[in-house]
């Protein structure tokens, strides 16, 4: 079957060429030689493979750059000593590292030196005749026999190649001592072999081909705000190699509503969220614009490029007057969701205030409750009591240095606190709706509501939601699915189609008459050999009977 | 309503495992008689009559002989009869509990173990048709009683509505094949054990204890490895249903999840068990105990990774 030569059916270890081979004398392609049949043997592909599972291994006990940047960003603060010698040997990229990749490529290449001379062999036997029929099929497996006194050879053995042709096996007749036909069936399971091999292969070169020409990107959207798919639309933006802002195609999306619905029968599980909707409108280039849904599980597909809905919360939306009375600030901000009750921390930073720059740093609680100790908690993620707490500082932000800062965090080290903390004052705690003053006659802060009529009895809509949306392209995903069902197909045919030999033959009798036999040989695991032959002696009988 | 059908279904579990215990004490008593039994034609039939490849080859297959007809003993038989109470009960348990729910019984580890367990027992009970898989009792209703035990004490949740990253056709596809998957794994790291076992007595020249009544190493690897494949089939569908999933879900379809990590590993090593039987050289012990190494590692991806490890599949409820 031109199988590896450690193929357990191979009929006898090569021993014989081996130390052909393994001779100095040889010269550099015999050594060449050697090496590509280790590395094309059966043990080869089977130790690579298990070394592959345990390379795998590392990368789930250490949190990796690809899925959980932050997690090693905290690792290097949590373990300063540690973490540069694991990232040494490239244990925060296992799936990228050297080694990694050396395990699985050498393993893809042992692949394709194993398919290739088996696909070029089984294309021949595919156009091959089955094999001559053994002299004696007795020891062989299912092995029966009838006595037909009142036929003869030829009648039979016709009607046993149309019963075998038409159950699926190839046949050829043998006139030997006896008359007989041989056939063999299931190709298929080889066929199948092969290409589950090579859709191995599909997958490797689609995910590393595709991959360069794929993009995504993150970014937050508040209710009533429009996405536009360019690159400083973006909050994050990670493009393949291939990849970047030609990849963008010109849309725009905006968030009309995102809604919530949460449990309120079950009190074990009260409040808890059942159901996600963000409703957008999407519009291409000189086309009316498209209402459409994007929820958790079900993207939005727009323009070959997929929309997905990761995350939400809310964000107030907040207007500092400066200390001359000009309106510094006025934005809705999204704050980060801190628990499963959107108890959310959010940063506003006010470099246009006068006569100093203000910086703050909000809780938001949707449905604030009182502990204990006194302080706020929220107890339900929805808008059933909002409020808004605040702590206020002056001094420079560090805007213009240039240096990149996050949105979402506010250095306070060089920042003096003049409202909540250790300043003295109070801090400041609204609702939607209300205004409170800053000390030293530095402005007012207001916590703007969406609804003019919200109020104690209904909160509902005072507060704006936003969402987190990925935006992804991934042009060769198609193929590796694809690849997969082929590999999924290949896999069943390969494992369960049964390919096995069968022997009908005719022997003449002395006395008139044949003695029809049967036999059956599996090539490969075979459990039903037996019954089949059975069964086609079962189905001849009958056949040659009518 | 919810309640009261969680608390029958919990009934009804309990009871299922009361009878499997029942069940898993005949089956064991069933082992110890058969110990005392001579060593009767089963041993030497599935000796003479098996397919003998790792030598020669399938070109040099005898025939087998009939599948024996020993005839069940009597502890055997009423283990048999005391498990399909307790399977019945066990369907009543998760039938409930999916009631309850109002959605499929296993978006979380309790459930999963619910139905892991009610499925191994079910494809055990089912292949009995075929073949006489009666010494492997003990190990199924013991294992169902530790998954379920296991489940009911240290994974259990409420029933709460169905969190809205589970809420997709593809938990009820991708999980329940898992669950399929796993059982087939189960069962044949069973037959993969006894092989070991077996082995190990046929080198050291015993014909005494109750392996003398099982088949014999070369029988038992083949079982092993036709439940193996079908749980291998299974396991390559969860892996592309799960990436189907992850697409639809994350927008991408692998990421190197810690779960996704260990699904990776786990088929990698079956790959590695199918390749070994067709190695020569590493039929029979080795492939048996890449097997074993198979499941463990599935019982890790259950157990460590779920409740350890971080990553985005949290689903265990707990
Ligand atoms: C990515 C690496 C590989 C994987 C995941 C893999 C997986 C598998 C699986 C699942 C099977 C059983 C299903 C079937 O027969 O199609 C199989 C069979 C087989 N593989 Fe591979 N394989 C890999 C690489 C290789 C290599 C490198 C070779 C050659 C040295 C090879 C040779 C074979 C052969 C000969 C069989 C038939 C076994 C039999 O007759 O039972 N495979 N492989």
């Amino acid at each position: 079957m031109s199988r590896p030569s450690d193929y357990v059916d191979a009929a006898t270890p090569d021993t014989a060429r081996r130390p052909e081979i393994t001779q100095p004398g040889l010269g550099p392609l015999g050594y060449l030689r050697f090496f590509w049949r280790q590395l094309t043997s059966m043990r080869t592909a089977l130790v690579l493979l298990l070394l592959l599972a345990i390379a795998a291994v590392p990368g789930s006990m250490w949190p990796q750059r690809s899925s959980d940047p932050n997690g090693v960003i905290q690792f290097f603060a949590d373990n300063p000593d540690l973490a540069p010698v694991l990232d040494s040997f490239q244990l925060f990229d296992v799936y990228t590292s050297v080694w990694f990749s050396a395990i699985y490529l050498l393993l893809f290449v042992s692949l394709i030196g194993c398919v290739i001379p088996r696909t070029t062999h089984h294309l021949k036997a595919l156009r091959a005749s089955p094999p001559k029929t053994p002299a004696r099929l007795e020891r062989l497996p299912g092995f029966t026999s009838r006595i037909e006194p009142n036929l003869d050879a030829a009648t039979a053995i016709d009607s046993a190649r149309d019963l075998l042709r038409s159950s699926g096996y190839r046949v050829q007749l043998f006139n030997g001592k006896d008359l007989s036909a041989s056939a063999e069936r299931g190709y298929l399971r080889e066929t199948g072999n092969l290409v589950f091999h090579s859709a191995l292969v599909g997958i490797l070169v689609a995910v590393g081909i595709g991959g360069g020409f794929s993009f995504s990107g993150q970014k937050v959207v508040i209710e009533g705000q429009p996405f536009v798919n360019v690159l400083a639309g973006y909050d994050s933006f990670n493009p393949g190699r291939f990849a970047g802002e030609h990849s963008l195609e010109p849309f725009r999306m905006t968030l009309d509503d995102f809604s919530v619905v949460y449990e309120e029968e079950n009190l074990r599980a009260y409040g808890t969220p059942t159901d996600f909707t963000a409703s957008v409108t999407t519009y291409l280039p000189r086309e009316e614009g498209q209402p459409g849904e994007v929820k958790v599980n079900h993207p939005l597909a727009v323009a070959g490029t997929n929309v997905y809905l990761l995350g939400n919360g809310y964000a107030p939306t907040i207007t500092v007057r400066d200390g001359e009375g000009n309106i510094a600030f006025d934005s809705s901000v999204p704050f980060l969701p801190q628990d499963q009750n959107l108890t959310s921390l959010g940063v506003i930073k006010v470099p246009d205030a006068l006569p100093e720059q203000l910086g703050m740093i909000g809780f938001f609680y949707p449905a604030a409750g009182e502990l204990h100790s006194g302080a706020l908690t929220s107890v339900h993620p929805d808008l059933v009591n909002p409020v808004l707490t605040l702590r206020v500082y002056t001094g420079d932000l560090g805007l213009d240095s240039g240096a990149p800062k996050s949105v979402y965090s506010l250095e306070t080290d060089t920042l003096t606190e003049v409202v909540g903390g250790d300043s003295g004052v109070d801090t400041i705690e609204l609702r939607p709706g209300e205004s409170a003053e800053l000390p030293n006659g530095l402005g007012t802060v207001t916590f703007e509501s969406k609804d003019p009529d919200a109020g104690p009895n209904n909160w509902a809509d005072s507060v704006p939601r936003f969402a987190s949306f990925d935006i992804h392209h991934v042009p060769s995903q198609g193929w590796v699915l694809v690849f997969a069902i082929l590999v999924l197909g290949g896999l069943l045919a390969s494992l369960f189609v049964p390919r096995r030999r069968m022997w009908v033959k005719a022997v003449e009798l002395p006395d008139g008459g044949i003695r029809i036999e049967y036999a059956g040989l599996a090539r490969g695991e075979d459990p039903t050999l037996e019954d089949a032959v059975a069964d086609i002696a079962e189905r001849h009988a009958r056949k040659l009977t009518t | 309503m919810t309640e009261t059908l969680a608390t029958y279904s919990l009934v009804a579990i309990y009871s299922a495992m009361a009878v499997y215990a029942l069940a898993f004490v005949f089956f064991t008593v069933d082992l110890a008689k058969r110990a005392s039994l001579a060593p009767e034609p089963v041993a030497a039939t599935a000796a003479t009559g098996q397919l003998t490849a790792a030598r020669g080859g399938t070109t040099t297959l005898e025939r087998t002989e009939t599948v024996t007809t020993r005839k069940r003993g009597r502890f055997e038989r009423a283990g048999f009869a005391l498990t399909v109470i307790a399977w019945l009960l066990h369907l009543g348990g998760a039938v409930l509990r999916g009631l309850a729910n109002g959605y499929v019984p296993w978006s979380n580890m309790f459930e999963f173990s619910l139905m892991m367990s009610l499925i191994v027992v079910l494809v055990f009970l089912v292949i009995q048709f075929w073949l006489d898989l009666g010494y492997l009792g003990a190990y199924i209703t013991g294992a169902a009683l530790i998954v379920l035990g296991i489940g009911t004490t240290n994974f259990y949740v409420d029933v709460t509505p169905l969190a809205v990253p589970l809420q997709s056709v593809w938990l009820v596809i991708h999980v329940f094949v898992a669950i399929l998957g796993t059982s087939f794994f189960a069962l044949g790291a069973g037959l993969s054990l006894l092989q070991l076992l077996q082995s190990r007595r046929e080198a050291s020249g015993k014909t005494d204890g109750f392996l003398s009544t099982v088949p014999d190493a070369d029988k038992l690897e083949t079982l092993a490895y036709r439940v193996i494949v079908i749980g291998f089939v299974f396991w390559t569908f969860t892996l592309i249903a799960g990436a189907i999933w992850a697409e639809r879900a994350w927008g991408r379809y692998w990421g190197w999840d810690t779960k996704e990590v260990w699904t990776f590993i786990i088929w990698t090593i079956y790959a590695g068990y199918i390749h070994a039987r067709a190695t020569r050289g590493w039929r029979g012990t080795r492939s048996a105990v890449l097997s074993l190494i198979g499941f463990g590692a599935v019982i890790f991806n259950y157990t460590v990774v779920n409740l350890f490890m971080k990553g985005l599949h949290a689903y265990s409820g707990l």
